[in-house]
């Protein structure tokens, strides 16, 4: 079974995500801003990791730094879902090693599949 | 106290003066020193032993004459703010080291007056200083009671050797440097110290009197009033009397500023010129000080001793008739006080008018134009050394040989009458224009051979001979002629009799002839720049006319003898960058005569500067039309240049302005897009969850219906805050670029509570939250009601949001401030974090500490509130907020 991490801080998103990919037999991981994400990538290794750019705290661009310091997540794919949608941010989002950036409002059907090609 | 005691005494103390003075002149940078009450406390070396002992004398014998003294001072002070701030700038503006100077180059840098100045002062002051060696003398016969004493030689005479000291004293600090326009240091604190000692020691003598050889005032006056004197002393006497006031009352008016030493310490002394401001209200309250027991101690004096005694010396006498002899010598010190520093400054003064007013500019300088600076310097040196041993020499003489009969009193009115000659040529050249040297010359001689005449002789001759048949019957028997009482005035005594007739001869002689001379054109300059002071500091040397052929070699020459290579060079330096002049130009033009003639004004006086300057430069005689003409168009450039200096200041102003201006334009732009940034991610995100669940239930039929359900309650609560969203920031957007008028009207805020409690009451029952209104009274103001009901609800809802379901309680209360009306909104909630405090009234800034997962508001509440507060001049700000409850506060003006 693949695991997925989804970082964000709005419930309603968060619900949807997780609804479409537990469908698709992942198992999902919720996380509701970058520090409780660091704390459960101490303890699982996700597959795919969904991340939020505009969140309370830590936010997704400090949380990608973490991803990428630590080895055991080499694997892991990071897909950014942002209502940040400015060229210049897409490019940043890459930059840090993103696999995939997605602005909002996404469609989820998209989200599926690409996530499904990023990992097979 | 025995002789030899006293005079080691007196020798320790003034060891102490000599080593106060030397620190000083080695720490010059100390705060202290450089403090404004140093300079007002050197005012009071005006109070010398005629103060000291004899304003008693008058006070016992007179009545309350003495006052008039210090009433003229007094009223003199306000005004310092003006005449004595110009004179200060003038002269430091041309480097004045005396009044000889000062009023010489008023009339054109002009010798003679120079020199007749520096005569009268002479004339005035030396009888003067005798009288202060007399009081050291007197003084010290009384507290060594050893009246055999004064039957030996002068060598004999401790008065001698304190004189002797003194002279010591004023030479060694009075001659530090050759530029006699430099400040004095040590000798000026030594001088404020001495007038603190002096005032001190005064003040415990009358204490002493007053508290405890009587009780108290009264008890003095009482006692007074049953003696014969007592009518004679507090009468004041008519209309003829109050004459006698005002013209003694103008004498010491006059004196405060022209006395050479007040001129000293006021004038050439000030360290900055803000001093002033002190020394206006520090010196009034001195001299107030200072008359407090005057009359006391004479009465008193009157009472236990009578009239057989000298009254000048009551102070001294008094205690010593009780066996109080440490009293006395305190007494006898503050005495002394007041005569070392009368005798220094004066003779200081003194020697350096002699120097630069007399004897340099009538012998010397053409053995200065041929020797080298340091050889130059040392002469000058030497003949103001000289200078104050011959004043100080001569003073002694004149009191050994004359001054034993007259009293302490009417010596110092004499000074003063003689002083007064010099005030119409001083204080109507400050502001007169036309005022001429001849004028101020022939109006000197006929005002001095008047005060000689009614004054001055009758003193000698009564002096001398004894015969008082001159003041009785006057010149050859004519009764027109009595000295005292010329053509028929009677009514004044001698000072104010001989100043009236002095002084009127004076004034008109000097507007009668310097109406009717034209004056030469460096006279007119001169008048000019003095009269038109503020002009004259931004004219600076430009404002002096000349014209000629000079050379600059030629004048470095002159400046070398007495500045020597060095200075000079760095002098020139100054002068070449200032005027923006390449440094080998070959001919001089006037600012660099004018400079030059500064330079020298310091060392050897303004007429010689100006002597030895022309013998090296070849001068055209200027028409005073031409003269008028140039100092016509400077002031005329002045203005120009003012103009142009105001245009540019303007135009640097707008430039500051439109570059702030753009910078706020692009800091608006930023906070623009800053703003759009934030309301699309905010309108992004419900349309986000809209989106993902629309998609989900049209791709998944087989959804259970719970999700379905969730799925489209989270859409309708997604829509539900976007249309929030859009009228949020739609009002936002118009309180913010003030489209949004308010509606003020009269309304009464416990009423606008209620109805905003009454809204949300429902919502609080939900969590059954208790919503308590403390405060029902009626209170009437404006405010806009339906916006006040949005605030009130903004924090009403935040409040419900945080508060604990059932136990939840919140209060609104409303309290009167004197101009405002203070409402408060608490709750016991869980509070707002500490990371969250600074920003919850900013845009878009939403607590994460909330009780829901999902934050219901957009934002903007807390935002808008505060607008809306602040477009009623209010305030809105967080109160306090801990674990136990939150609450915030809204202040409306009324």
């Amino acid at each position: 079974m693949k695991k997925i991490l989804i970082v964000d801080d709005e419930p309603n998103i968060v619900m949807t995500l997780e609804y479409a990919f537990k469908k698709k037999n992942f198992q999902v991981f919720i996380a509701r801003d970058g520090s409780e994400a660091l704390e459960i990538i101490k303890t699982e290794i996700p597959d795919v990791i969904l991340l939020d750019v505009m969140m309370p705290k830590v936010d997704g661009y400090k949380t990608i730094e973490h991803i990428k310091k630590n080895k055991l997540l080499k694997e892991t794919k990071v897909v950014f879902l942002s209502a940040k949608s400015k060229t210049s941010d897409i490019q940043k989002g890459l930059e840090l090693g993103a696999d995939k950036y997605f602005t909002k409002p996404f469609s989820i059907r998209k989200i599926v599949l690409e996530v499904n090609e990023l990992i097979n | 106290m025995s002789n030899w005691l006293l005079t080691l005494i007196i020798l320790f103390y003034l060891g102490l003066l000599f080593y106060v003075a030397y620190f000083v002149e080695k720490k010059t940078k100390n705060k202290w020193l450089n403090s404004p009450f140093i300079y007002a406390l050197s005012f009071a070396v005006y109070c010398s032993a005629w103060t000291y002992y004899g304003s008693i004398g008058v006070a016992a014998n007179k009545g309350v004459n003495f006052l008039t003294i210090y009433l003229g001072p007094i009223i003199a002070a306000p005004l310092w703010i003006i005449v004595l701030r110009k004179v200060v700038r003038i002269s430091k503006q041309h480097k004045i080291s005396s009044l000889a100077d000062f009023i010489s180059l008023r009339y054109g840098k002009n010798r003679f007056l120079g020199a007749l100045v520096t005569l009268i002062c002479l004339a005035g002051i030396l009888p003067y200083l005798s009288l202060q060696l007399k009081a050291i003398s007197e003084t010290f016969k009384i507290m060594t009671t050893k009246s055999n004493y004064e039957s030996g030689s002068i060598f004999d005479d401790s008065t001698f050797y304190i004189a002797l000291i003194l002279a010591v004293f004023a030479a060694f600090f009075g001659t530090q440097t050759t530029d006699a326009s430099q400040k004095h240091r040590g000798i000026i604190v030594s001088i404020a110290l001495e007038s603190v000692l002096k005032l001190v020691f005064f003040l415990i003598i009358g204490i002493y009197v007053t508290y405890y050889l009587f009780d108290g005032m009264s008890d003095i006056i009482t006692q007074f009033s049953t003696t014969k004197n007592f009518n004679r002393v507090v009468t004041l006497g008519g209309l003829e009397e109050g004459f006698n006031w005002f013209f003694t009352i103008m004498l010491s008016f006059i004196a405060i500023f022209l006395l050479p030493r007040q001129f000293q310490v006021s004038v050439l002394e000030i360290n900055k010129e803000r001093h002033i401001k002190t020394a206006i209200w520090v010196f009034p309250l001195y001299l107030l000080l200072f008359n407090i027991f005057v009359v006391f101690i004479a009465y008193a004096g009157k009472i236990n001793l009578g009239d057989t005694v000298n009254a000048e010396y009551f102070s001294l006498l008094l205690p010593l008739s009780q066996g109080h002899t440490f009293l006395a010598t305190l007494v006898f010190f503050g005495g002394l006080s007041a005569v070392i520093s009368m005798v220094i400054i004066s003779s200081l003064a003194l020697s350096i008018m002699i120097s630069n007013n007399l004897i340099i500019p009538y012998g010397f300088l053409s053995k200065f134009s041929k020797s080298k600076s340091d050889e130059n310097n040392r002469f000058i040196k030497n003949i103001r050394r000289f200078a104050i041993f011959f004043i100080i020499i001569v003073a002694y003489a004149f009191y050994y040989n004359f001054s034993v009969q007259l009293s302490l009193y009417s010596i110092g009115l004499t000074a003063f009458v003689v002083i007064a000659q010099l005030a119409p040529s001083f204080f109507i050249g400050l502001f007169w224009n036309r005022g001429a040297s001849k004028g101020a010359i022939i109006g000197i001689i006929g005002g001095f051979l008047v005060a000689f005449y009614t004054l001055l002789l009758p003193f000698t001759i009564e002096a001398i001979t004894g015969d008082t048949s001159f003041v009785e019957n006057g010149l050859f028997s004519i009764n027109l002629l009595k000295p005292h009482a010329l053509f028929g005035i009677d009514f004044l005594s001698p000072a104010a009799h001989a100043f009236f007739w002095s002084f009127s001869v004076n004034i008109f002689l000097y507007i009668y002839f310097s109406l009717n001379t034209v004056g030469n054109y460096r006279e007119r300059n001169y008048a000019e720049m003095f009269v038109d002071s503020k002009n004259f500091s931004e004219l600076q040397d430009g404002a002096y006319v000349w014209k000629g052929e000079a050379y600059v070699d030629d004048i470095r020459d002159v400046l070398n003898r007495f500045l020597g290579i060095n200075k000079t060079e760095k002098a020139l330096r100054i002068f070449f960058k200032k005027y923006k002049i390449p440094e080998n130009t070959k001919l001089a033009d006037a600012r660099l005569i004018n400079f030059s003639e500064q330079l020298l004004t310091g060392t050897i006086g303004s007429a010689s500067a100006k002597m030895l300057i022309s013998n090296v430069v070849k001068e055209e005689e200027l028409s005073l039309l031409e003269v008028l003409k140039v100092l016509e168009e400077s002031k005329e450039a002045i203005a120009q240049s003012k103009m142009l200096e105001e245009k540019s200041k303007e135009l640097s102003t707008l430039a500051r302005q439109l570059k702030n201006a753009n910078k706020e334009l692009i800091e608006n732009d930023l906070q623009k897009d800053e703003f759009l940034d934030t309301v699309a991610h905010e309108l992004k995100t419900p349309l986000t969850g809209i989106r993902a669940s629309t998609e989900l239930l049209l791709d998944d039929v087989e959804m259970p219906s719970e999700m379905k359900d969730k799925f489209l309650n989270n859409m309708l609560q997604d829509s539900e805050r976007l249309s929030r969203l859009i009228n949020n920031i739609l009002d936002f957007e118009k309180l913010a670029t003030n489209r949004q008028e308010l509606n003020f009207k009269v309304n009464d805020i416990s009423k606008t509570i209620a109805k905003t409690v009454k809204a949300l009451q429902t919502n609080a029952n939900k969590k059954r939250i208790t919503i308590k209104q403390l405060n029902n009274y009626i209170f009437k103001l404006k405010y806009d009601e339906d916006r006040i009901v949005q605030v009130l609800v903004n924090l009403i809802s935040n409040a419900i949001k945080f508060c604990p379901e059932e136990t939840g309680e919140i209060k609104i209360d409303y309290r009167l401030g004197n101009d405002n009306i203070e409402i408060s909104v608490s709750d016991n909630g869980k509070g707002i974090p500490k990371e969250d405090q600074d920003f919850i009234f900013n845009k878009f800034y939403q607590s994460k500490n909330q009780n829901i997962i999902k934050p219901e508001g957009t934002g903007l509440g807390l935002a808008i509130s505060k607008r809306i507060i602040e477009k009623h001049n209010g305030k809105i700000w967080l109160h306090k907020t801990s674990e136990n409850g939150t609450e915030i506060k809204v202040k409306l003006p009324i």
